[in-house]
Parts: structure tokens; sequence; C-alpha cells
């Protein structure tokens, strides 16, 4: 049977990015460790993340907020806005849109910088000075992101929950004390603690792709602008599949 | 093969020096595709050889072999009593300290500035030095290439002929015994080429460095080449210094000199 070369070219990716993320794992805990270089990334992709993540949070949360009003007008339950919003907030839209606008911005940016590394033989340069290329650049960005993806998706969340609070004040008047008792009523760790941790995953399949991409980047500067773009395309696609599998073990474990 | 020697004139001066890297047997292909076929090289102490060749005749990749970024498929490469192949990663940077390495694109830190870009392999050797002598390590490698206002400069910058100074500077930085140049006039204009290698020449004569430089530049090879290796189709082709293989009749070589 003959097998297309869309399907091998697939599989080869799948197990090019699983052996990088292996070798991540194995490069992780041996030394030398490059803990300054670490720092600086989580200031890079933490910290510069944050007003970007902080706006389109802020957005999604009021205007989720206004998008449900009228819907639940209709069936008698406005009170319940604020629950509503805070439920899909934290469980979902919050981890996954975050995470998307992560891969948007961080998995490009690694994307393009490792792609311009490569082609300008900056990589070879690091190895020649004596350091392994592998731990400098792809250690810490991984690293870096799947520790401060969770950070931003719990500002995210609080920003959001801000903004469908001012939403939901737009036509109507509820305290801010009102607002969060019947969000945080509503909320168990059940909800907050799955979504948490799903987050350090996305974290993860951002960077790691993105190093992946531009760690292998060739055809020049063309390979570049490639690079940059299929680490957002192909993180995009594995964000979904791995809240897809992420929801199924909660509902497995009983979580929900 | 053409050998100066066969010719009956022998390289006196290149059997005299002391051999600091010896390159021997050297074999490697890209999947079927065969770039280096017993391929063999000394170089001397103190000396300049240039290795000729054609675009796609294998030149980067034996460069890239001796330092250790590509791993031959069968033969040696010996510096300093130690087979490069061989090596673990500690074992070859403590070799890579010794061997400088100016890459094609200048290969510049593009998020450091030119100060940062130069301490850079002074800190990844874990050289124990004092700031201010690292400081004049820095002023002293930019004064040799005539950079030293450009200290706190990014590489974006500088023109082409600058970063190549400023890559020839962070090679330097480590005074190595050495220096592995890849095409170092590839991208600019006839005049600062010609520039790059009489600093080349005069860095060599300061440093009393070996090295080796590949190039498909004669201009080069005239200037800065005490022996020339021709490499045809992963071969050593021919070799002797430039007055002797210019006045060859063989066709594969007189393609160079014409």
């Amino acid at each position: 049977m003959a097998v297309s070369a869309n399907t091998i070219a697939f599989l080869r990716e799948t197990g090019g990015i699983s052996a990088f993320a292996g070798r991540f794992f194995k490069e992780l805990f041996r030394p030398r460790y490059e803990v300054a270089e670490f720092v600086r990334q989580c200031f890079v992709i933490g910290y510069r993340s944050f007003p970007l993540i902080g706006l389109t949070g802020f957005i999604m949360g009021l205007v989720l907020t206004m998008q449900l009003r009228p819907s639940l007008i209709e069936y008698g339950v406005e009170s319940q806005l604020p629950a509503m919003v805070g439920i899909a907030i934290v469980r979902e839209i919050g981890p996954v849109i975050t995470a998307l606008i992560f891969a948007g911005k961080i998995g490009s940016s690694i994307g393009a910088e490792l792609g311009s590394m490569k082609v300008t033989e900056q990589i070879d340069a690091m190895e020649v000075s004596g350091t392994n290329p592998f731990k400098y650049l792809v250690v810490t960005r991984v690293l870096a992101a799947t520790l401060m993806l969770p950070v931003l998706v719990l500002l995210s969340d609080a920003i959001s929950l801000y903004g469908s609070y001012l939403g939901v004040n737009i036509h109507g008047v509820t305290s801010f004390h009102l607002f969060y008792t019947q969000v945080f009523h509503v909320l168990a760790f059940s909800d907050v603690l799955p979504a948490f941790f799903k987050s350090f995953f996305f974290g993860f399949a951002v960077a790691i792709i993105g190093c992946y991409k531009g760690y292998f980047s060739n055809k020049g500067t063309e390979g570049v602008g490639q690079s940059a773009n299929s680490a957002v395309v192909v993180a995009s696609i594995v964000i979904f599949i791995i809240d897809l599998v992420a929801v199924q073990i909660t509902d497995v474990f009983n979580l929900n | 093969m053409i050998m100066q020697e066969e010719a009956g004139i022998s390289i006196k001066q290149t059997k005299r020096l002391l051999e600091i890297m010896a390159v021997k047997h050297l074999y490697k292909s890209f999947g079927k595709q065969e770039v280096l076929i017993d391929f063999n090289l000394v170089l001397g102490k103190g000396e300049n050889v240039v290795v000729l060749g054609k675009s796609g005749s294998g030149k980067s990749v034996l460069i890239k072999c001796i330092i250790g970024l590509l791993e031959p498929d069968k033969g040696s490469i010996e510096m300093f009593g130690k087979n490069i192949p061989d090596l673990d990663r500690d074992e070859l940077d403590k070799i890579r300290a010794k061997v400088g390495f100016l890459f094609q694109s200048n290969a510049l830190y593009d998020s450091m500035t030119v100060r940062q870009n130069l301490e850079f392999p002074l800190r990844r050797h874990w050289i124990q030095m004092e700031q201010p002598e690292v400081d004049k390590l820095v002023l002293e490698a930019l004064t040799d290439v005539g950079l030293a206002h450009t200290v706190d400069k990014m590489p974006s910058e500088l023109s082409g002929g600058m970063r190549k100074r400023i890559a020839l500077a962070r090679t330097l930085i480590l005074k190595p015994e050495i220096i592995l140049y890849d095409e170092p006039t590839t991208g600019l204009d006839p005049v600062t080429g010609k520039e790059i290698i009489q600093l080349i020449v005069a860095i060599q004569r300061k440093y009393k460095s070996s090295s080796l430089i590949i190039s498909h530049d004669m201009t080069c090879v005239r200037l800065a080449a005490d022996r020339v290796v021709i490499l045809v189709d992963g071969r050593c082709y021919a070799e002797g210094t430039f007055e002797f293989l210019q006045t060859s009749n063989d066709p594969k070589v007189k393609q160079f000199f014409e």
C-alpha cells in the first residue's frame, strides 16, 4: 500500500518534534545550567507578553459578557451572567485564548529568532564558543514559556473577569462585591486546577514547536519566514489537541 | 594529484615547520553525495594555508569537520595531540578555546552589542578574569581591527566590512593558535576584501598563529597564502605555492588562475 508523501512528511515532523522534546528533557537536568539566560527569557517571554495578553483578556471578558447578556435575558436568568462568564473564562476560554495569543506572539518570535540565528550561522558560532546551543537557546526558552504561560493565564483570567464586571455594569448596576461573590460561588478548585495545569502543556508545546521550527530552519531568509509561520500554525493545532485530551482526562477522572 | 615536490620544487619552508594540525584520509558524504574523498592536509606552525575550490567543492564542509561542527564519516583530524572526531563535548570545547573560527556570514549575535559579542567566547570558555582585564582584551582586539570606537554599537549599525572586522576581533579575543577562515571576503567589495586579507596577514604576523583559509577569491590566495591546496570534487587535486600553481598547465588548476 502506497503511503502518501504528506503522510510521510507528517510522521517525520511528529517524530522530529518528539525527539526534540526528548532531547529537551535529557539536556534539562544536565549541567551546565543557563540560569542567567533563563531569567532573561522569563522576562522576555513572560513580562513582555503581559500587555498583549492583558488587553486581549480584558476585551474577551467584556465582549463575552455583552454577547451573552441578551440570550440570558430571554431565558430570565440574567442574574447568572457573572457565574456563567466566570466558569467559561476560567475553565476554557481564558487558557485557550491566552495560549493562542501566546503562540502568535512567542511561538512566531522564537521560530523567527532561532531560524535567523541558524541561517546566519550564529548557532554554529555559539557551539564554537564553548556553548551548548541547545541548552542556551532551546532549554531556556522552553522552560521559561512552560512556567510563564500559566502565570499569564491567571493574570488574563483576572483581567477578563474585571472586563466582564464592567460589561455587566454597562446595562445595569452590580456591585464589585456581588459580582465576584457570584463568580467565586460557582467556581471550585476542580475548575481552576485542570485549567491551570493544562496551560503548562500549552506553554511547553508553543515553545518546543517554535524552537524545533527555528532550530531546523533552512532555505535562507525564506526559511525563516516559513519557520515563524509554521511554528504558529502547528502550535495552534497542538493547543486544541491538548485541550481536547485535557477535557477527556478531567471527564474520565470526574473532575468536572 | 599535482604536488609541488613532484615537480622538483620542494616546499622547504613548509617541511621545516612544526606540524600543528593534520587531516588524514578524511571522508564525508551527505546521503549518496560524497563531499570529501580521502582528503589530506597538513598545517604547519605559523603557516597560512589557503584551500581553494569552486562553490560546492566541499571547502566549508572540510572546515566544519575540522572544528567539530560536522562529524566525518572516516579519517582523522589531529590538533594539539587529539583526534577531533573522537572527542566528547568538554574535550572539544578545550580545543576550540585554542582555535578561532571566522564564519562566512560573520555570525555576530544580533541581540548583543559589539562588546557583548566579544565577551561571549571569554565567558563561555570559563576563563576566569576580572572585568577590567576583560575590558582590556576587548579593547585590544578591537584596536587590532581598527574599530575600537564601535564597542557599544549593535551589529546592525555597522557596515559589512566593519561586521567582518568585528567577527575577526571576536575570533582573536582568545588569542588562538590556529584560526580557520571560511570565505573571509565573501559579500565584500574588492577594496574592502583586500583590506580584510591584509588585516588577516597582519594579525597572523602579530599573533604568530597558523591559518587555514577557505576561499575562491584569487586576491585572497595571492596575498595570504604560504601554500595553496586546490580542492576539486572533494579531493585534494593540487598543492603548492601560489607561484607554482599559477604556472601549471593542468586545465583544472589553470581555470582558477585565468
